[in-house]
């Protein structure tokens, strides 16, 4: 149990998806205008990631690894070459469940994420939570923590890119660093904020 | 009045179509410098106050000063301190050339060496940072055609007072450079940036220069001699072992141990603050939620325990006068550009820096001093703070009016 929080902890703060690895990156300035928007696709974000993580944690375990289809009779095969493309399309497929899910019971927020949530499909951030997972070895349950706490240090930064930009609308920014090139003066600027928990060993 | 007449005399050249029409940012700052503005309202609503920009920044350097002057003292004292214990040999540089020629000792026992002594390590570090980040200031506002004001002053102090002794001048000149143009100038001057823009401009120099930032040698500025600052001893060996290393409680309140120039005692940062405080420039909010983020953070810590990390045990009342706490506490955290602006805002706004501050100095090897990181992360979020509290406060009263 210690071992799982200091690693929701580890992934919401000391590496932070957005801001430490730089994942996200599109939607992260595209969407980080309005605070209500930023917190809706925060939330959609978490929501994925923490069901596509266990998702594609239990595709790789079953079928992927070498020796995971023994149950089938096939102990020796090893479909790891396969892991980008079935990780891709879980998480396209869990996307296209959420947007329907969203189309008819919460229509405000599916309106308000517009193109953005087809596109949370091919977001860096999404996809780069299920390699972890793979390159870090976790068993079922740290996957699904890592995706939940990676996914909710996501949306953390992203709403508080969108509390700062909502600030700096009362900016005098120069003509030539007005829009994209402010934002990422700013996203700079927060990842050196984050960077206070470099170096925390839990 | 002969200075107020050659002014009257002069301004014409800068105003619009004068001769020196591009140069009359740098007229108005010497004349505003000297000279109360004498720019009124004039379009409604009028709201009249006592207090224009020039007075907040005025009262901000004012409150520094016992931090000034104590952070020369306490330099001195450890320069003299640590030479006398390694010997003459370890006195070379201009430094000690210019007191030997004044005839001025390096007695650590006598307060005016001491006070020279550090007067020399003072002068060119904040010398440096007037003028390179005088020269940023300047050229941003004569391209961008507003004024430059005495808010250039503050970060200018607050800079110098939080680095180290032993900075190299071109670090210094590079810190102030980042902290001026991407910390505050490219948001359009003060008043509009996000971020602290002296804090900015050390955390750039300390994630960027760490051999020169932290460790045990940089605090006092002789060579060969290296202290650890109490944070640094705390982390590794506990607070109890800061009495084997003659660091008593009243030391650390008054400041005569090593860390970076200003920020060593907490007596003077105090002063500052009930300066602050009694002008209401800084709000008591902040503060009240600060110290109470920090003490019942520490106490939940204490609690709780650890076998490993003897930080874990460290009483409240040791965090508040190790490290830049009391510094921060005074000057940045009180800063109303930069924090949240609403009062329940303010409470949590301060609460979190609190909290940040005993979490990384006691869970982050990495940075045993916690202070500027925490409230540079104190004020990334300090805009979303002030969005929750509004939107809470909308719901209440559209509550009230169904």
């Amino acid at each position: 149990m210690e071992g799982l929080i200091s690693l929701a902890v580890k992934a919401v703060f000391v590496e932070n998806l957005a801001l430490s690895f730089f994942l996200g990156m599109c939607t992260f300035l595209a969407v980080s205008k309005k605070i209500s928007t930023a917190l809706g696709l925060g939330i959609s974000v978490m929501v994925v990631q923490a069901i596509t993580v266990p998702a594609n944690n239990l595709l790789l375990n079953t079928l992927l690894k070498p020796g995971a289809l023994a149950w089938a009779g096939f102990p020796d095969v090893d479909l790891t070459f396969l892991g980008l493309i079935s990780y891709i399309g879980v998480i396209a497929a869990i996307v296209q469940i959420l947007e329907m899910f969203l189309d008819k019971y919460v229509p405000a927020l599916y309106n308000a994420l517009g193109i953005f949530l087809p596109l949370i499909t091919v977001n860096c951030a999404i996809l780069g939570g299920s390699l972890f997972m793979v390159e870090r070895d976790y068993n079922f349950a740290e996957a699904a923590t890592y995706g939940l706490s990676s996914g909710f240090g996501w949306a953390l930064a992203i709403t508080a890119m969108a509390g700062v930009r909502e600030k700096l609308k009362y900016s005098d920014v120069p003509d030539g660093l007005q829009g994209l090139g402010i934002t990422f003066i700013t996203a700079g600027l927060m990842a050196m904020a984050f960077m206070s928990f470099s170096g925390v060993k839990l | 009045m002969g200075l107020r007449n050659f002014f009257d005399r002069i301004e014409p050249n800068f105003t619009k179509g004068g001769k020196y029409e591009k140069l009359f940012p740098i007229y108005e700052m010497v004349e505003s410098f000297i000279y109360t503005p004498k720019t009124v309202t004039t379009v409604a609503p009028h709201a009249r106050s006592y207090v224009d920009m020039k007075r907040i920044m005025t009262y901000v350097v004012i409150a520094t000063i016992p931090c000034i002057l104590w952070g020369m003292w306490n330099t001195g004292y450890q320069a003299n301190s640590a030479i006398a214990m390694l010997g003459a040999d370890a006195a070379t540089g201009w430094r000690i050339a210019i007191l030997q020629a004044l005839g001025i000792s390096l007695d650590a026992a006598n307060p005016l060496a001491n006070v020279a002594h550090g007067f020399l390590y003072f002068l060119p570090i904040y010398l440096t940072t007037l003028v390179v980040g005088g020269i940023w200031e300047v050229i941003f506002a004569t391209v961008r055609g507003h004024e430059v004001n005495e808010g250039f002053l503050v970060t200018s102090m607050l800079y110098t007072l939080i680095l180290p002794a032993s900075t190299p001048l071109w670090q210094v000149a590079l810190g102030i450079s980042f902290g001026v143009v991407i910390g505050k100038e490219v948001f359009g001057g003060t008043g509009k940036n996000f971020l602290n823009p002296a804090l900015v401009g050390r955390a750039f120099l300390y994630f960027a220069y760490p051999a020169y930032m932290s460790g045990d040698s940089v605090w006092t500025p002789v060579d060969g001699f290296s202290g650890a600052t109490a944070l640094a001893v705390s982390a590794s060996d506990g607070y109890q072992q800061l009495a084997a290393n003659g660091i008593t409680w009243m030391d650390a309140f008054y400041g005569t141990i090593q860390g970076s120039f200003g920020e060593t005692s907490t007596l003077a940062a105090m002063l500052g603050l009930a300066f602050l405080l009694m002008t209401k420039i800084a709000n008591w909010r902040l503060v009240v939620g600060c110290l109470a983020g920090m003490i019942g953070f520490s106490l939940l810590l204490n609690v709780i325990g650890s076998d490993s990390n003897p930080m874990f045990a460290m009483p409240w009342y040791w965090h508040l006068v190790l490290g830049g706490y009391a510094f921060g506490l005074a000057f940045m955290v009180t800063e109303p550009v930069s924090a949240s602006h609403t009062n329940t805002g303010r409470y949590i706004y301060g609460a979190l820096i609190g909290v940040m501050v005993v979490l990384i100095r006691v869970i982050n090897p990495a940075f045993p001093e916690g202070m500027m990181l925490a409230i540079l992360f104190g004020n990334v979020f300090a805009p979303l703070i002030d969005y929750f509290v509004v939107q809470a406060n909308i719901k209440r009263r559209a509550r009230r009016h169904v």
